[in-house]
């Protein structure tokens, strides 16, 4: 006998035509599954009454695989082959791994994503990462559809915001590996906003700020019309609740004037600091003791106002990529509406405090900081799964993260997308040839925020070519960068009078991590001055070489329309203006042009008239 | 009469009061499924003038008069099986069901 749920009026689904779709937060710390029963969204537990999951998964020897509870137990007794905080991991080299020296783990440094040896094999992150996803399936798959059995129609996983193209991907392919529909995923911070019903709130702009096990992502999101829209999103891929442990963990190190400790013993005293940091929530202080390998004791007290001040500089770490994710939506603190908190680690009243005093508000924390992004993401999958009427499916807009744009003469970088453009976007823009009778012309596309190309990232190269021969700048060549819903750009290049057209396709965040991302971002906040400086001398020898060429093509052409005086004059203005090409202030190269331009006005005036004279030549009025 | 257990009129309240909204509980039957008549199970937002309420355990339960023909006797229950929990029909009048208990016959 299966067992019924209420729907909403209306909306009862036939005998077996049940579409049930799951949420999952699949977290550096925790993992949890939710899914929308009786129209309400809850988080599915296990056996035991536990929503969260500890995402650790252990390799046994006999090839058999323990995760979450099972695999925390012994974590301390077998670190090598007790994977935690594998999301770190996910679609990263070693290199880009942080703390992978006080890592228990056996790395192998393959190229594209490091992978870890255990006792039962080489296993990826992507695999690791499956067999948490398995265990919620599992879970999922009981809860909703009984011993009888059956199958989820799909799960919605949600992702940081920062998350690259490698990492959303090794996401997506861990959720195929454990055997799920993976319907989309989702941005952390925006299934919060969902989970809150921001939805149905006031419109406005409202922040998700989300310090989660590993990572930290500040999210500016703005409601109109029940529509989300991610204006701007910053974060540390590299900062959590983890950091705390490890933070409180080398305090008690040197505290007890430990000497360096074995794998074992490192992941039993940062167990232990772990249990303290959540103790000191809710107390004044906490004892951590354990006995160690060595036999060493360590018995420590710490009082929450010692953690609060160790960790301030951790919690001082999310104002930074606040204040940016804010100035890049160009909004004021004050015109934020609410503030989300999302994450285990936003519990310490510390970072509650910190947050306050920011936005000058409290922040909304009535739900579960551990639950909310499943509940969101589990809200949306019931959408996606067709289970909920029309109209009343969200449109979550993404943004891009870096410009996209072209290189023109002189290595500048031409922004055709800004930074932060929601998308779906279009938008096109025209350029011309710079030489007389150019027939090809070449497309570099580059992304970032400098005003030097050599300063940007190459993303692509294309050339146009088949463009009729045309005097420099008659030419209208018109350049699409189109970027779709899954963050795929392809750029197009069309001559207007002929019609050709050539065109590439890029995956524009393709590899780039968010510390490259944010490194790109912080030069060029620091090199704003030096590129406008930069930006100006090149255009000016851009023009200055145009101007040299296109008066010595004249000179060749019409030379018996000068003196050789008026000749001689024009010539030494040349020979100038050519020498100052070398210097670097664009003043300097700028008057040279003017000189020039004084120079040949005489000239350019009686070529005019010739041309005229030559073009209406034979020619009677009325044909004209 | 249509009666809940006690235990299905709590986990309704519960769901009624989370979802915010709702005067009671629907329940219906509509002809569909691999045995004939499936049940209908919904959150009532309005009672229609032609519907036939009864109150059970502080629960407004509202059925349609066609659907009751199919209903009357019939307790509503709220069972558990593993992590697989939800309502359940009792309903005297049905002969035989499909497997799935989702639809039946009279």
């Amino acid at each position: 006998m299966a067992l019924l749920q209420i729907s909403e009026p209306g909306e009862s689904p036939g005998p077996h035509r049940h579409r049930l779709a799951v949420g999952i937060d699949l977290g550096t710390t925790n993992s949890l599954v939710a899914a929308v029963r009786n129209g309400i969204a809850v988080v599915l537990n296990d056996h035991d009454g536990h929503a969260l999951l500890p995402s650790i998964v252990r390799y046994l020897r006999d090839g058999g695989v323990a995760v979450g509870r099972g695999a925390e137990a012994e974590q301390a007794r077998d670190p090598r082959n007790t994977i935690v905080s594998v999301k770190r991991f996910m679609g990263r080299g070693l290199k880009d791994v942080t703390h992978a020296e006080n890592s228990p783990y056996d790395f192998l440094d393959l190229p594209g994503m490091v992978q870890i040896r255990t006792v039962a094999g080489v296993k990826s992150p992507v695999e690791v990462s499956a067999e948490i996803l398995k265990v919620l399936r599992a879970r999922a798959e009981e809860s909703l559809v009984g011993k009888a059995g059956g199958e989820l129609a799909g799960a919605v996983i949600t992702v940081p915001a920062y998350f690259d193209d490698a990492q959303r991907q090794a996401t997506k392919d861990a959720g195929k590996l454990a055997g799920l529909n993976v319907l989309r995923l989702l941005n952390e911070p925006t299934a919060a906003a969902i989970a809150y019903g921001l939805d149905n709130a006031a419109e406005g702009i409202y922040a998700v700020y989300d310090l989660g096990g590993g990572t930290f992502d500040i999210s500016i999101l703005k409601l109109s019309k029940g529509v989300f829209e991610v204006m701007a999103t910053n974060g540390d891929a590299a900062l959590g609740g983890d950091d705390f442990d490890q933070r409180l963990f080398c305090w008690v190190v040197e505290r007890a004037r430990l000497a360096p400790l074995s794998s074992e013993d490192t992941r039993l005293l940062l167990t232990q600091s772990r249990a303290a940091k959540e103790f000191l929530t809710t107390h004044l202080e906490a004892r951590i003791s354990a006995t160690l390998m060595s036999r060493e004791t360590v018995d420590v007290t710490v009082t929450q106002k010692e953690f609060q001040e160790m960790t301030r500089p951790l919690v001082a770490k999310t104002l930074g990529p606040t204040r940016k994710a804010l100035r890049d939506a160009r909004l004021e603190w004050s015109e934020v509406k609410g503030v989300v908190m999302v994450g285990g680690a936003t519990r310490m009243p510390h970072v509650q405090q910190m947050v306050a005093e920011l936005f000058g508000q409290a922040p909304l924390n009535n739900l579960d900081p551990d639950k909310v992004v499943a509940l969101g993401a589990a809200i949306q999958a019931n959408v996606l799964a067709g289970n909920k009427a029309s109209g009343d499916d969200w449109l979550l807009l993404d943004v891009i993260p870096l410009s996209l744009g072209i290189e023109t003469m002189g290595g500048l970088a031409e922004r055709v997308i800004p930074r932060n453009s929601t998308i779906p976007v279009a938008r096109a823009q025209e350029f011309t040839t710079y030489k007389d009778g150019q027939t090809a012309m070449s497309i570099h596309v580059v992304q970032g925020e400098r005003e030097l190309v050599s300063d940007c990232r190459s993303l692509a190269r294309f050339e146009l070519r088949g463009i009729p021969p045309m005097v420099a700048g008659a030419a209208r060549i018109r350049v699409t960068f189109q970027v779709d819903a899954d963050g795929l750009l392809s750029v197009s290049a069309r001559e207007s009078t002929t019609g050709v057209e050539a065109a590439i396709a890029v995956k524009p965040s393709y590899g780039l991590t968010d510390e490259q991302i944010t490194q790109m971002l912080k030069d060029s906040f620091d090199h704003a001055k030096d590129d406008v400086h930069a930006r100006a001398l090149r255009e000016q020898r851009v023009e200055g070489e145009r101007m040299l060429e296109a008066t010595e093509a004249a000179l060749r052409e019409d030379a018996d329309l000068l003196s050789t005086e008026e000749s001689a004059a024009l010539r030494t203005e040349l020979d100038a203006l050519r020498k100052t090409l070398a210097c670097t202030d664009h003043r300097t190269i700028k008057s040279g042009i003017e000189r020039v331009n004084r120079a040949s006005e005489a000239f350019a005036g009686r070529r005019m008239d010739r041309s005229i004279k030559r073009a209406l030549a034979g020619r009677k009025v009325e044909s004209l | 009469m249509i009666t809940l257990t006690e235990r299905a009129a709590t986990h309704v309240s519960n769901f009624l009061s989370k979802r915010g909204k709702g005067v009671g509980l629907r329940l219906g039957v509509r002809t569909s499924g691999c045995s004939g008549l499936a049940y209908r199970i919904e959150y009532a937002d309005a009672v229609n003038p032609e519907d036939q309420t009864f109150e059970s355990h502080g629960v407004k339960v509202v059925v349609d008069p066609k659907s009751l023909q199919f209903l009357e006797g019939t307790e509503l229950d709220f069972t558990r099986e593993g992590l697989n929990e939800g309502f359940k029909f009792n309903n005297p009048n049905v002969k035989d069901e499909c497997g799935c208990g989702e639809s039946f016959n009279v």
